[in-house]
């Protein structure tokens, strides 16, 4: 099949008609590849969503029945935390964030007809997939899933004679190995996309600023993920082969592994945080009108902040036993990080400056980020100071903290980004009324939720621990406890109006059209939702930088990337 | 969906995008052996006692298998100079003489590593040995891996197909043979 | 701020507190301004009809400056902060004063042991005290402390003392820490240990010379007499 309107017209031929298998399941279509990725982060989400409700309750009211779970016992515990951090970190934020909008937006902006390998695309999923079943399944083996937290810190996690979950610590480890090794095949079609596959006229400054940010992230993951694939192979050999690479007991480093795992663990945030960055971008740019404020600027802030999250990553083990002297080093570095961070936010809240802003649905969800985000930014200064890092380490100051900075990033920017993209993926609109509904009933108990967690944490309650009560200090603070689990039951009970708003929007919705947003780049040229081949007049041809609203050289307040200039049109 | 989409066959970056592809794996695994070798050495400062454990390995062993890996390059550069000029059963026959080298350092590695088990250095013998199995079978794997993609690359090659992939797989086979250069004096040298 | 929750009990609690403090009102200052400033965007330049958005490439002065001034202050507080952060870590974790007792902490799962000295003031003799899940320490004494664990990683927290640190097996981690008011206080491990992580809660007692006396009284090992133990502590004065 040489051309994309070639495709097109076979279709409508009927000649090669595609089984629901080679259309759904076993495609190589990135925006098939994409809605895959970007349900089974759904189904994980919906997943990760209970384990928190399961030992939200358990914290609220130590012992109780939770319906649906049972007793939380400290075992159901640590697995419930454990793998609800590990769930959302890269079994939703990463699939959703990066895979499906990456998947889904990066051809379409770039105005080409597929990822450059969709068979590695279509790999990448699959390995995703089975990871996501290797997960899960460790929870129905002998002994139950694995408990010693996300971090996996050794010895607990090596040896079963501590964690007592000797098949569930593996299953964990190769589960967390897979995810990695799917994430570098989708990562290398990304960077490869993007750097060879742009739309003829399209100059690096007219990439959207959406998919320069996958890209960087996706770099920023292949860069920092290596060496924790190495310790991962270390820690399976130390699991079942006898070694001891992290076992003090025989000359081996537990150290090692934390250097190892933050090495990746920080730059990670900022992997899962472009993305999301990226998608407010874009839509704060069209509900405002505005051109993006200071685009390179933007972009330098991106490098910038990529290179020095690779400097900042003992930050997390200032009080782990590390040579104390190397705390000056790390705080130095990340309290720089803070500079390019709050640059790139002013710049974002510069863009508003002499808008036209439309408070629709997704611009709602990417103004959040915004407000949200800067709380979690700024309470990381506290954690990021090393001496005030000595009281506020693993309490429950950090755990806020950095759900201040992942909810926005993962949940407020997935659902500024669906619902943005939405009428392009589906072809149809989404409810505004309900999507308002949605938004109010997420944003304030979100705040309802980690609020009191702060002050919990100033109070000295640290983290994993299943039942506060039995610290005498602690016990007192059990009604801001129960206010933070009543909160998390509200903030669930408003994702059922968005699941569903979607699936009966997604069907019954009303009809959208090529460019309901009037936005600029290049996915709004093609249909909604797009055919295979993505578009059947023949590839763009990009004329002009990606935010070009309001100019005053042009009649329309905004001015399609592949638009001719007036002089050609003619 | 036979076929290649457009997308493939553009080159804005001025290279070809399988190429453009291999780099950025090669890059990926860069990092991932940087890890095995930092641990290594960051291990072997803060420990005593390794030039000992290191000492029961077979420098000469080492030594010819390095031969080998260096000769299969050989091959591997002069398949893609025969791919470039279009002669593409040329090219397959190097290619396997380039796979033929693989094999070679695999058998050789069998052996080395059956002696030494039996010895009763083992995977679990000490830190040194650890670093010593994990960082030279991740390596094996590697071989493998480049062994299996140059017998797909040669059948091709052979029928005068794909004759750019000879390259890209060369270009691997170069970075497998450049872990080697890095793995042979931290493991048989440094004693 | 945090002394609302937790009362300051070591010297240096005080410091740690003002960090936190600082960063608390540099932060907020920030945080209250910048978020001004996008509410105010927010309503001024909200849709009206006949308003058209204005055309800006971010290289005007105006929107620039305030901008890249904001940015430019941020190092400024970075500095600031960063000035105390490790002023305050340096003389919690790497100046090391010379104590005048020593105590040995025992992590495993899922219990503390506390090894206090015995009348003669020093550790590792036959008339230490030994004790689960209680520390007995004397205020205004300067204490160091050597951390050691039997299986997986631990961390010994006092918040009353702003104190943090992991205990890692196989090494003795040393740190030290000097009370400044009495009272019964709470000890959490606060690195995950396992099943029982939740489960190992300790308490410290910080006493008076006389309080101390009386429990040592109480804890002696036998064969060690009773009034040794007042007699020798209270030599050391």
């Amino acid at each position: 099949m040489a051309t994309a309107p070639a495709t097109h017209e076979e279709h409508d031929l009927g000649h090669h008609e595609q089984s629901f298998w080679e259309k759904y399941v076993f495609s190589t279509d990135h925006k098939v590849i994409a809605m895959q990725y970007m349900f089974t982060g759904m189904a994980m989400a919906l997943i990760g969503g209970f384990f928190a409700y399961a030992f939200r309750m358990q914290l609220a009211y130590p012992g109780m029945e939770v319906p649906g779970w049972g007793l939380v016992t400290p075992n159901d515990y640590n697995q419930l935390v454990t793998n609800h951090g590990a769930i959302m970190i890269f079994w939703v934020a990463m699939p959703v964030l990066i895979a499906a909008m990456g998947n889904y937006l990066i051809p379409l902006m770039l105005g080409c007809d597929d990822m450059v390998f969709p068979k590695l695309n279509r790999l990448s999923y699959q390995i995703f997939l089975l990871s996501a079943v290797v997960l899960l399944s460790s929870f129905f083996v002998s002994g139950g899933g694995f408990g010693g937290a996300w971090t996996m810190y050794p010895p607990l996690s090596t040896k079963a004679e501590y964690s007592l979950t000797q098949l569930g610590s593996t299953i964990f480890v190769v589960a967390v190995a897979l995810e990695f090794v799917a994430f570098l095949l989708g990562g290398i079609n990304f960077i490869t996309t993007a750097m060879n596959s742009r739309a003829p006229g399209m100059k690096l400054y007219d990439v959207p600023m959406v998919v320069w940010m996958i890209v960087v992230a996706s770099i920023l993951f292949m860069a920092s993920v290596g060496p924790l694939i190495a310790g991962a192979i270390m820690m399976l050999f130390d699991q079942n082969l006898g070694t001891a690479f992290f076992d003090p007991d025989r000359a081996g480093d537990p150290i090692l592994w934390q250097h190892l795992f933050w090495f990746f663990g920080h730059p990670e945030v900022y992997v899962v945080l472009l993305p999301a960055m990226g998608i407010v971008a874009e839509i704060i740019t069209t509900f405002s009108r505005k051109k993006l404020f200071a685009y390179r600027t933007i972009l330098y802030t991106v490098f910038g902040t990529g290179v020095l999250s690779f400097t900042v990553w003992a930050h997390h083990q200032f009080v782990a036993g590390i040579d104390p002297r190397m705390a000056h080093v790390f705080t130095v570095t990340t309290l720089l990080i803070s500079v390019p961070i709050a640059e790139m936010l002013f710049v974002y809240i510069a863009t508003l400056y002499g808008g036209s802003i439309e408070y629709s649905t997704p611009m709602l969800w990417a103004l959040a980020f915004l407000v949200e985000f800067l709380i979690g930014g700024v309470t990381g200064i506290y954690l990021g100071a090393s001496g005030g890092d000595i009281y506020m380490h693993d309490t429950y100051f950090v755990l806020a903290h950095f759900h201040y900075t992942f909810f926005p990033i993962a949940i407020i920017g997935t659902y500024a980004g669906v619902t943005y993209w939405f009428p392009k993926m589906f072809g149809r609109h989404m409810n505004e009324f309900w999507g308002k509904v949605h938004f109010w009933g997420t944003i304030i108990p979100f705040n309802g939720i980690f609020i009191p967690l702060f002050f919990l944490g100033a109070g000295g309650q640290h983290r994993r621990i299943a039942d506060f009560t039995v610290y005498p200090e602690l016990a007192q603070m059990q009604p801001w406890r129960e206010f933070a689990t009543v909160a998390l039951l509200i903030m669930l009970a408003f994702q059922v109006i968005f699941l569903w708003n979607f699936f009966y929007s997604m069907f019954r919705g009303r009809k959208a059209e090529k460019n309901p947003w009037k936005a600029n780049t290049l996915e709004w040229v093609a249909p909604s939702p797009p055919p295979h081949g993505n578009f059947p007049d023949g590839l763009p041809t990009v004329y002009r930088a990606p935010y070009e609203f309001s100019h005053p050289d042009h009649d329309e307040d905004y001015w399609p990337q592949n638009e001719p200039p007036a002089e050609q049109k003619a | 969906m036979s076929g290649t989409p457009i997308a493939t066959t553009r080159s804005a970056a001025g290279m070809p995008t399988g190429k453009l592809a291999v780099w950025w794996l090669i890059g990926s695994e860069i990092v991932i052996f940087g890890g095995v070798l930092a641990s290594y050495i960051m291990h072997r400062l803060a420990h005593g006692g390794w030039s000992e454990e290191a000492a029961h390995t077979n420098t000469w062993i080492g030594a010819l298998n390095t031969m080998v890996l260096l000769t299969s390059s050989l091959s591997a550069v002069l398949a893609h100079q025969a791919a470039e000029k279009g002669d593409g059963k040329k090219a397959s026959k190097l290619l396997w003489a380039t796979i033929v080298g693989a094999v070679t350092f695999m058998i050789v590695k069998a052996f080395e590593w059956t002696e030494e088990i039996t010895h009763g250095y083992t995977i679990a013998s000490s830190t040194f040995w650890s670093f010593y199995y994990t960082a030279a079978g991740i390596h094996a794997s590697h071989v493998l891996a480049g062994a299996i993609c140059m017998y797909y690359v040669a059948k091709s090659a052979a029928k005068g197909e794909h004759l750019h992939r000879v390259e890209n797989v060369g270009l691997y086979w170069h970075f497998v043979d450049v872990v080697w250069i890095f793995l042979f004096p931290l493991l048989y040298i440094a004693k | 701020m945090i002394e609302q929750y937790v009362p300051q009990l070591s010297t240096y609690a005080g410091d740690i507190d003002f960090v936190f403090d600082l960063i608390f009102y540099i932060t907020t200052g920030w945080f209250i301004l910048t978020q001004g400033v996008f509410f105010w965007l927010m309503w001024r330049f909200r849709r009206q009809e006949g308003v058209k958005a204005l055309y800006l490439t971010g290289e005007e002065k105006f929107p620039k400056n305030i901008v890249s001034n904001a940015h430019h202050a941020v190092l400024v507080f970075d500095v600031a902060i960063l000035v105390f952060a490790v002023m305050t870590w340096h003389n919690v974790k790497i100046t090391l004063p010379p104590a005048e007792q020593t105590i040995r902490v025992v992590a495993q799962q899922w219990a503390w042991t506390f090894i206090h000295p015995g009348p003669d003031g020093e550790i590792d003799t036959a008339d230490d005290i030994a004790m689960n899940d209680e520390l007995h320490v004397l205020v205004d004494t300067m204490y160091h402390f050597k951390l050691e664990s039997r299986d997986v990683l631990h961390n010994f927290s006092v918040p009353v003392f702003r104190l943090k640190q992991d205990v890692i097996p196989g090494r003795v981690i040393t740190g030290w820490f000097k009370a400044t008011g009495t009272g019964e206080h709470d000890i959490q491990c606060a690195e995950i240990c396992g099943i029982g992580h939740g489960l190992m809660p300790a308490r410290i007692f910080i006493e008076t010379h006389a309080e101390h006396m009386a429990w040592m009284n109480r804890h002696l090992p036998s064969g060690v007499a009773a009034n040794d133990a007042s007699s020798t502590v209270l030599a050391q004065e």
